[in-house]
């Protein structure tokens, strides 16, 4: 620790930087914490609506939880590649994750739509209110992590990896696993006891 | 094109809320004028706005509070002049829309405005400087934050004069607060002022969380932190647990108002006691995140001015935790009429009791350092124990209504009014000891100690007139947010309390006084030693106002008053054999552009102008990425710099007959 501080704050933000993101992802908990209460006050709240038993195809789900798993292996696999230096490898697994989140953004889109199409949307019931905003802030932040992606192989490939971009695609490793995490409580809570 | 914005919304028929607009805006205006005449607005620019030191952005959020603090206060001086007229058949000069404002943006204002920013600021100024750093962990991000936190206070400011401001009291409760019942732009406003600057407060509290947790001076480990620093983290640990839940609370709001949800409403499965359990999870945490730093100061005041070391420092270290630990345990005493039970009734209140009990072992320790110490009765001495008294009372009146069936009487009377404002007010207290303080270690000189203890002498005399009435009154049957009455045996009372309001406007006064004679006569008052309290901490070390790198060589802690241990052993003043040239970070505009976009899309948002919405986001989220392409963002101070500045610290120090 000493030896940081005789460098000075800024030359050692790299790890100041990955804690920090630490802090930060224990506070998106809790917000994902307080959004998963609501959903369990209001699961049942269908206001002669219908329930997750005549709304959800697990299979669908089932499709884009694996999409999103696989993108979390795949990122795993940049890692690697990261830690070997190998640019190209990271760009190409980094461009493999962003196509499988993107293919699961788009899958969770489309179910979206086909709800509120079937007049089964947010302004339904409490209930549905609840998945929406659920769900949806989850797909927020899938899409801010696409964004980041997107921004970090442009850096990556032009200005290679150093020390600055490292850090953030360590950053961006956390964010998108604890995206899974959060994915998993999601599949378990909402679509799995959803249809029980 | 402007969605619901039309010229309508001026009320330029009110002569009140004009005369407001009109006023702040010559105030702004004449200001600007007079920087401009000066030539200093590159200078603000430049050295201030732009900044990324923790010590500039600490000084700007004080000015936030202390102009916001203005603003609530004339709210007070409105709603205990109204009260005082409003006994039918007469209805007061301030009409239901108004005084329902009014008492919402006074709420509003004194927690997140004044309470905050001055939180935040004493914060950034003192706590890199008492764990020995050159700065924050992220000092743009910093900057970011300010300016979040300013954008919040800009669209409070706005409603004044474009629309309106909620009428639906501070904490905003459904299904009042929904589109059916305010279908105005009030509650938006309301609302995107308490996103935005939360926004802000949240990224403020993983940046000092990280700066305290890792950039501490060698040898200052976690028990021997200043105790100003350890209300700090604890304080900011609150932030990072309770703000997201007032993010997705005042999100879930929108959601209903803007999109036809029904999270909070009456019909179609909505749950609206839900928004209250969801808003109190914040808000009781939210009252520690206030009041522990006010602890803080208060464990620095009264160790420095008694000469001795704080009695029982681990026991205060331990009932801070304690303390941040229990405030997630109580938020249901807010409703206990809800009608949970009587067993949980019973829980919630004897978590709030205990609560006391960290908090007495705190007041025991400040009398103790007191007791057997030779107290010198400076300013921030006499704030500390005028925070120790009104503390203790407004605790015991706590106590009293943590017992649900007392609560069941008292709730929503003036005498729960009177209670809150018997614990903030103090938490004020302790803020205005820290400013009388570490004021010259921010500026380079004293503040007149005379219109100090005037100020506090009339803000202390002030609030008990202010407030104990409304202690009668609640037990009288008198509710809160009373436009007007007909029981005019509550008059009296009223009177008295309006008299109180403007004893406290005579310490606003003297406070002001204190400011403005300060700064004239600054060159009588210079504290050229950096030390002029006989300080134990860190803070002292380092010269008044401090070089931009706080410290040239970093300090090495070996006790818990670091300050005082050096120089016992004489190692206070020592000059090192060599500078090493500093690393610092560059100043940037990024934050108060993404200030500036912010406050865009908070206005776009409350007038339903879609299109700048959108255009304000992708604004600010196109400045972040090309802030991250930016690698020049830092500089180096060489080392014959840092020694040429050191030198002049010195030369001080030899002038001031500090011996080196």
């Amino acid at each position: 620790m000493s030896a940081q501080h005789h460098a000075g704050a800024h030359e050692s933000g790299g790890a100041n930087k990955l804690f920090g993101f630490w802090i930060y992802l224990m506070s998106d908990c809790i917000l994902f914490a307080a959004i998963f209460a609501t959903y369990a006050v209001l699961s049942h709240n269908y206001a002669g609506g219908p329930g997750g038993k005549e709304l959800f195809h697990l299979p669908y789900v089932l499709g884009e939880t694996l999409l999103l798993l696989t993108s979390s292996l795949t990122y795993g696999f940049a890692m690697l590649a990261l830690h070997r230096g190998n640019q190209q490898q990271v760009l190409a697994w980094l461009a493999v994750t962003f196509l499988l989140g993107l293919g699961f953004f788009g899958m969770e889109i489309n179910e979206f739509g086909q709800l509120i199409a079937e007049g089964n949307g947010p302004a339904r019931s409490g209930f549905l209110s609840a998945f929406f905003t659920l769900v949806g802030t989850h797909g927020a932040h899938i899409v801010v992590g696409l964004l980041w992606m997107a921004v970090m192989m442009v850096q990556l490939a032009l200005g290679g990896l150093t020390t600055v971009t490292r850090t953030r695609l360590l950053c961006l490793s956390l964010f998108w696993h604890f995206l899974d995490v959060i994915w998993i409580g999601v599949f378990t809570i909402v679509f799995l006891m959803g249809v029980m | 094109m402007f969605g619901r914005l039309t010229l309508e919304a001026i009320p330029y028929h009110e002569p009140i809320i004009m005369g407001a607009v009109g006023g702040a805006t010559l105030g702004v205006l004449a200001l600007l004028a007079l920087l401009a005449y000066f030539g200093k607005l590159p200078y603000l620019w430049k050295e201030w706005l732009t900044s990324v030191d923790h010590k500039r952005i600490g000084v700007m959020y004080i000015i936030l509070a202390l102009v916001m603090l203005l603003r609530g206060f004339s709210d007070a001086l409105m709603m205990r002049a109204q009260q005082v007229v409003a006994l039918a058949p007469s209805e007061g000069f301030l009409p239901p829309s108004h005084y329902d404002q009014v008492f919402t943006a006074h709420g509003i204002i004194m927690l997140i405005f004044v309470a905050m920013p001055f939180m935040f600021g004493l914060l950034n100024i003192v706590v890199p400087l008492q764990i020995g750093a050159r700065d924050m962990a992220f000092p743009f991000l910093n900057s970011v934050s300010l300016w979040l936190t300013t954008t919040g206070a800009a669209l409070v400011m706005v409603s004044l004069g474009v629309g309106e401001f909620s009428k639906a009291g501070w904490t905003g409760y459904p299904p009042l607060t929904g589109l059916a019942y305010s279908p105005g732009v009030g509650v938006d406003y309301w609302i995107w002022s308490l996103q935005i600057s939360g926004i802000g407060t949240l990224l403020t509290a993983v940046n000092f969380i990280v700066t305290i947790l890792r950039m501490r001076a060698p040898g200052m480990t976690l028990m021997r932190m200043p105790i100003f620093t350890w209300t700090a983290l604890s304080t900011n640990v609150l932030v990072l647990f309770a703000f997201p839940v007032l993010t997705v609370t005042v999100t879930l709001l929108s959601l209903d108002r803007y999109l036809g949800m029904h999270f909070f409403t009456n019909d179609l499965g909505g749950n609206m006691m839900m928004y209250l359990n969801l808003f109190w999870i914040w808000g009781h945490p939210e009252v520690y995140i206030l009041a522990l730093p006010a602890l803080g100061v208060l464990s620095e005041v009264v160790a420095t001015f008694s000469g001795k070391r704080l009695f029982g420092y681990t026991s205060m270290v331990y009932a801070t935790v304690a303390i941040t630990v229990l405030s997630f345990s109580v938020w249901l005493h807010h409703f206990f009429t809800m009608g949970a039970g009587p067993n949980v009734n019973a829980a919630f209140g004897i978590a709030t009791m205990i609560i006391a009990l960290p908090t007495g072992a705190k007041v025991f320790n400040w009398l103790f350092t007191l007791y057997r110490g030779r107290v010198r009765l400076t300013a921030p001495i006499f704030w500390t124990i005028g925070f120790i008294i009104t503390f203790c009372i407004g605790g015991m009146t706590g106590v009293l209504l943590s017992v649900p069936a007392a609560d069941f009487v008292l709730h929503n009377s003036l005498f729960l009014v009177a209670h809150f404002h018997n614990m903030v007010i103090p938490t004020l207290f302790g803020y205005l000891a820290g400013f009388a303080y570490w004021f010259p270690k921010a500026f380079g000189f004293k503040l007149d100690e005379r219109l100090g203890k005037c100020a506090f002498g009339c803000w202390f005399v002030g609030f008990y007139l202010a407030f104990l009435p409304l202690y009668a009154l609640g037990f009288m049957g008198m509710t809160r947010r009373l436009g007007h009455y007909d029981n005019p045996a509550w008059q009296p009372y009223l009177a008295v309390a309006a008299i109180g309001a403007v004893v406290i406007l005579a310490g606003v006064a003297f406070q002001l006084a204190q400011l403005f004679f300060g700064i004239i006569n600054r060159n009588k008052n210079l504290d050229l030693s950096g030390d002029p309290w006989n300080g134990r901490t860190l803070e002292w070390s380092t010269s008044s106002p401090p070089p931009i790198y706080n410290f040239a060589v970093l300090p090495v802690v070996q006790d818990i008053d670091a300050f005082t241990d050096m120089k016992q052993r004489g190692l206070a003043y020592r000059r090192p054999e060599k500078y090493d040239s500093i690393h610092m970070p560059k100043n940037s505009a990024v934050g108060v552009l993404i200030g500036g976009l912010s406050f865009v899309f908070g206005f776009a948002m409350v007038w339903y102008i879609w299109w700048l919405a959108l255009l304000s986001l992708v604004g600010v989220v196109v400045t972040l990425i090309r802030r991250s392409f930016d690698q020049d963002t830092d500089y180096t101070i060489a080392a014959e710099e840092v020694e040429r500045i050191e030198n002049q610290r010195f030369a001080q120090l030899a002038a001031a007959g500090v011996k080196s």
